[in-house]
């Protein structure tokens, strides 16, 4: 009885914190997905946010895009920060190391907000890559290189870089140097030694490190806005505008609901194609 | 040597920054020897074998395998294969796939080095492991993937770097007559590196010594242990005493070296000046009293001090008057084997078993 | 130790926020417009009644969205739009009727109150009053751009890649206009007007490769003109007159088919719970002195009476020449929306900003 107590109150902070943080407004927001407006103040159980959805072509089209891009961005992030992250983990020596770690980590200490605001300086008509390129005669007038997807996805993977590279930093570490070299002693080429030592060896840090770039930028708002501008929208602006411009909490708690499915979905298909199980990919990173 | 070396080393020297871990060393290796490199951690001696491997490239000098330079030949390219010292097999394959490795980057096809794999497994005693999964191996076992992984490409030369330091004293002694009977078994020439004297002595044809970047001696394990060329080699390879004194001049037989105790020996060797006299515990007869040793030059009485028991390698701790302290080995059988500390004895030794070397501060 | 420190501080700063919560009944939590609380009006008036003001910034959305999210409590007086009251309390029930008698009417502008309380007026009670009033027409460089006179020049080909626009209902409500409709008449026929926002989107969606961004701060806007990376856009005249008085060559221009003229209002939330400050601060903003710094600070026109008089000479100048007599006739005041419109116009806005 006794122990039973203690366990209770050991519990009882987590529980209340998933309980009333993530459960809570889950429901709450799963019950608002599904009331539909009859009249002012009036609303009745039904279907009709989900259908809507599946009806208008705008928002499946920004779902599957944002879904797309977000898998483009995971793979680009993981593609840079791979021989970063081997670098810093195998080959660095000494001080290098924490001091490259520490690179990576500098630009995270500004907000997302302030590193967007400096990818826009840089990129923008009238903005220092413009500048320079038309100083060393690449091009003859200004041109603008902002609000496209291109500089979207480029704001994307810089936001992600450290997400990925950390976990791959530490799955690489615990690879011993001496398996690297029995790869090229045995013959290998520096393909099959990345191929069947270096990546089976980081797989778990691969799947951790994309689970997470992929969540945080299928769910980013700050960057698509700032950096996507006029053209394409990004499926988190839509719950946006769904919820303060539109008021229509219903219709964006819907679509929050789809998001959250998204990602559930394309976790599990990568956890899936990858071998990796979710419990075991969480306790290695 | 009549054929050509599997490996030759000319003049091969590593610097790092002005400090020269190897330095300006040659040997050769001939086909199917087993070739040990000795010495103290720090030596060069690993050094000395990542340059073979072509994980290193030398300073100056060339090594050269089957009169081929290597220099300029990458690891994945050299007909060389290395026995990790902590084994490094690959955790996420099983054994076949560990030992096929090697087959897959040569580019032989799956219907070929199946059966490649089958014969080697069962020739290093795994037969019907190949599926098991390298983590789930005994010591002893790992260590056999990691030596058929090489055989199974039929290197020119396999290296070893001190593959059985991390296995326990029981195993390690059965895994020495193991890889020589193995070594011998596929005639496959195998560069050993060792700072375990046992181990290079035990499974070697011959053994180099290597101290601060230099090969010291490169001799049979016999020679090196008789007839040691320098005073490391004589400190360094088997168990013995060690003396230091002075050389008074020239005798009869040998030198005479006075020690620091003031008592005046005759020992063997070219010193002067300074010097450092060595002395196997094994060399030292005993005796009841002295007089049973006028054969021999140095003959002493004392006591012993301490009696320790080891079965065959048992030793006594002797003192005496104006000697150090002295270890002398005590065969089990015969009227000594029962004494006891406390108990007189005599001992001596002949000019012969005295090496004498000049101090260099070593 | 960490912990401990971190937990006096916990403490501090919940002793803190129950210290503030007892001076609540000396508080006016303000949800307002930028520039519209100059810190001068502020400090005068925390000097004269003894009541702190608590400013939050904002805009016509997200006031209505914080609102509507506590059901009208967190503020104790906000200032959405004249035509963005009835729909959103009809929906959503977010603020309290006004009490008049609590009001010093003389100080508006007594056609612009009436106006406004006609326009705010739901079951017979009404909801706002005027505060500040202004429009939205063309900001133009006119020397990089002197063909821009009507909002559908937007999309021709001497703003290419320059002009900008707001991906917001305004912009859908001028070009119905500058298209030659009115949505005004359709407010009251939701499939009518769907059609009508249907053309309009499409025309935006057609509009859109001339654009240079959609630009959601003011901010942004100024600095892309100021720039020349922008040189003509559908802005508020504020700004417009702000860049004037740098650059001369940018106007603010009051177009062909009409600027569109907007007031904004006081309105009390319904869980407000300082009305007393809420009326203390509407009677003290309306006073002409007062009202004079807040319109100077704004860049906009009040609704007090007598005020204008004060204005700055800057300001009447550049009024002049953005609005001859005619453009002043033609400005089109937005009368309320109905509820449900905004739904339609976010649909349409919506498939203007995902087209590619």
């Amino acid at each position: 009885m006794g122990r039973r107590l203690a366990l209770f109150l050991l519990l009882a902070p987590a529980v209340l914190w998933i309980g009333l943080l993530v459960i809570l407004p889950h429901v709450e927001i799963a019950i608002l997905s599904f009331s539909q407006r009859v009249a002012a103040r009036v609303y009745t159980f039904g279907f009709a946010n989900y259908l809507e959805f599946l009806a208008e072509p705008v928002y499946w089209r920004t779902f599957a895009r944002t879904a797309l891009l977000s898998i483009l961005v995971t793979l680009i992030t993981l593609v840079i920060s791979f021989p970063v992250a081997l670098y810093i983990a195998k080959f660095a020596r000494g001080k290098s190391k924490p001091v490259l770690f520490l690179l990576c980590l500098i630009p995270f200490w500004a907000s997302e907000l302030v590193r967007t605001l400096g990818w826009m300086m840089l990129l923008r008509e009238t903005g220092i890559l413009s500048h320079f390129l038309q100083a060393i005669g690449v091009i003859g007038r200004p041109v603008e290189f902002l609000y496209n997807d291109g500089a979207l996805v480029l704001g994307l993977v810089y936001g992600g870089m450290l997400f990925m590279i950390v976990p791959l930093t530490n799955a690489l570490e615990s690879l011993e140097t001496a398996q690297i070299e029995a790869g090229y002693d045995l013959g290998g080429s520096h393909l099959t030694v990345l191929r069947r030592i270096i990546i089976p060896h980081a797989m778990p840090g691969i799947v951790a490190g994309s689970i997470v770039v992929f969540m945080l930028t299928v769910g980013n708002f700050v960057t698509p806005v700032m950096l996507g501008g006029k053209n394409g929208l990004w499926f988190t602006e839509q719950i946006y505008s769904q919820f303060i411009t539109r008021f229509n909490w219903p219709q964006g708690s819907a679509f929050g609901f789809m998001l959250l499915l998204l990602s559930t979905v394309i976790v599990w298909i990568g956890l899936r194609l990858t071998g990796q199980g979710f419990s075991e990919t969480l306790r290695r990173s | 040597m009549s054929q050509v070396a599997d490996l030759a080393l000319l003049g091969v020297t590593k610097d790092f920054g002005g400090h020269k871990a190897v330095n300006d060393v040659s040997f050769e290796v001939a086909p199917g020897e087993f070739f040990s490199i000795l010495g103290p951690s720090g030596c060069g001696k690993t050094t000395l074998m990542r340059m073979i491997a072509g994980f290193e490239h030398p300073s100056a000098g060339d090594i050269v395998i089957r009169g081929q330079s290597m220099l300029g030949v990458p690891a994945n390219r050299r007909p060389v294969n290395m026995v990790f010292q902590s084994l490094a097999l690959f955790p996420m394959m099983t054994v076949g796939e560990n030992v096929g490795y090697g087959l897959a980057c040569a580019g032989i096809s799956k219907a070929e080095a199946g059966p490649r794999i089958t014969r080697i497994l069962d020739k290093v005693g795994l037969g019907g492991f190949a599926d098991r999964p390298v983590t789930r191996l005994s010591g002893g076992q790992r260590q056999r993937v990691a030596i058929a992984r090489c055989l199974v490409l039929e290197p020119t030369l396999v290296l070893l770097d001190e593959p059985l330091g991390a296995l326990d004293l029981k195993l390690r002694e059965h895994m020495k007559l193991e890889l020589k009977q193995l070594q011998a078994a596929f005639n496959t020439t195998f560069v050993y590196i060792t700072h375990d004297q046992s181990e290079a002595l035990v499974m070697s044809n011959r053994v180099a010594v290597m101290n601060h970047g230099r090969f010291e001696q490169v001799g049979s394990p016999r020679e090196l242990y008789h007839h040691p060329a320098t005073s490391f080699v004589a400190g360094f390879v088997g168990d013995t005493n060690i003396f230091s004194g002075e050389v008074t001049g020239a005798r009869a037989a040998g030198i005479g070296i006075r020690l620091s105790t003031d008592v005046e020996l005759a020992g063997s060797g070219s010193a002067s000046g300074q010097a450092k006299a060595y002395l196997r515990p094994e060399a030292v007869a005993l005796a009841g009293s002295v007089s049973e040793l006028s054969a021999l030059p140095n003959r002493f009485a004392g006591t012993v001090s301490t009696v320790l028991f080891d079965g065959a390698a048992s030793t006594l701790v002797i003192r005496a008057d104006k000697f150090p302290m002295l270890r002398a080995t005590l065969p089990q059988a015969g009227p000594l084997a029962g004494i006891e500390a406390g108990a007189p004895i005599a001992f001596g030794f002949t000019a012969e078993a005295l090496k004498v070397f000049s101090a260099r501060g070593v | 130790m960490k912990r401990r420190s971190f937990m006096i501080r916990s403490v501090a700063l919940a002793a803190l926020l129950a210290a503030s919560g007892a001076q609540a009944a000396e508080k006016l939590r303000l949800l307002t417009w930028a520039d519209y609380t100059p810190k001068e009006v502020v400090d005068a008036f925390t000097k004269e009644t003894g009541i702190e003001v608590e400013i939050t910034v904002s805009n016509n959305e997200e006031m209505i969205s914080k609102l509507r999210a506590t059901q009208g409590a967190g503020f104790d007086l906000a200032q959405p739009s004249q035509d963005r009251i009835t729909g959103p309390q009809a929906e959503f029930g977010i603020y309290k009727p006004l009490d008049l008698s609590k009001l010093d009417t003389k100080l508006f502008i007594g056609s612009m109150l009436e106006a406004t309380k006609k326009n705010t007026t739901l079951e017979g009670k009404v909801y706002g009053l005027p505060h500040i009033w202004g429009t939205d027409g063309l900001v133009v460089n006119t020397k990089a751009a002197p063909g821009v006179k009507d909002y559908l020049d937007l999309c021709g080909a001497e703003v290419a890649g320059k002009a900008s626009l707001r991906a917001k209902r305004p912009t859908l409500i001028a070009f119905a206009f500058a298209m030659g409709m009115d949505p005004f008449a359709a407010y009251g026929n939701e499939k009518s007007y769907g059609e009508m926002m249907e053309k309009v989107g499409a025309k935006l969606t057609e509009c859109k490769k001339n654009l240079k961004f959609f630009w959601e701060g003011k901010d942004a806007l100024l600095a892309g003109l100021r720039a020349g990376e922008v040189t003509a856009a559908m802005a508020w005249d504020t700004g417009g007159w702000k860049l004037n008085g740098e650059t001369p060559e940018i106007k603010f221009i009051a177009p062909k088919s009409g600027a569109l003229g907007w007031v904004d209002t006081f309105a009390i939330p319904a869980k407000g719970r300082n009305d007393d400050a809420a009326y203390k601060w509407i009677n003290f903003n309306m006073r002409p002195d007062v009202a004079a710094k807040v319109a100077a600070s704004a860049g906009n026109f009040t609704a007090s009476a007598g005020a204008d008089k004060l204005a700055a000479g800057k300001l009447k100048d550049q009024f002049a020449e953005s609005f001859p007599q005619a453009a002043i006739d033609n400005i089109k005041w937005y009368p309320a929306v109905p509820a449900g419109l905004e739904a339609i116009e976010g649909k349409i806005l919506d498939k203007v900003k995902a087209a590619n």
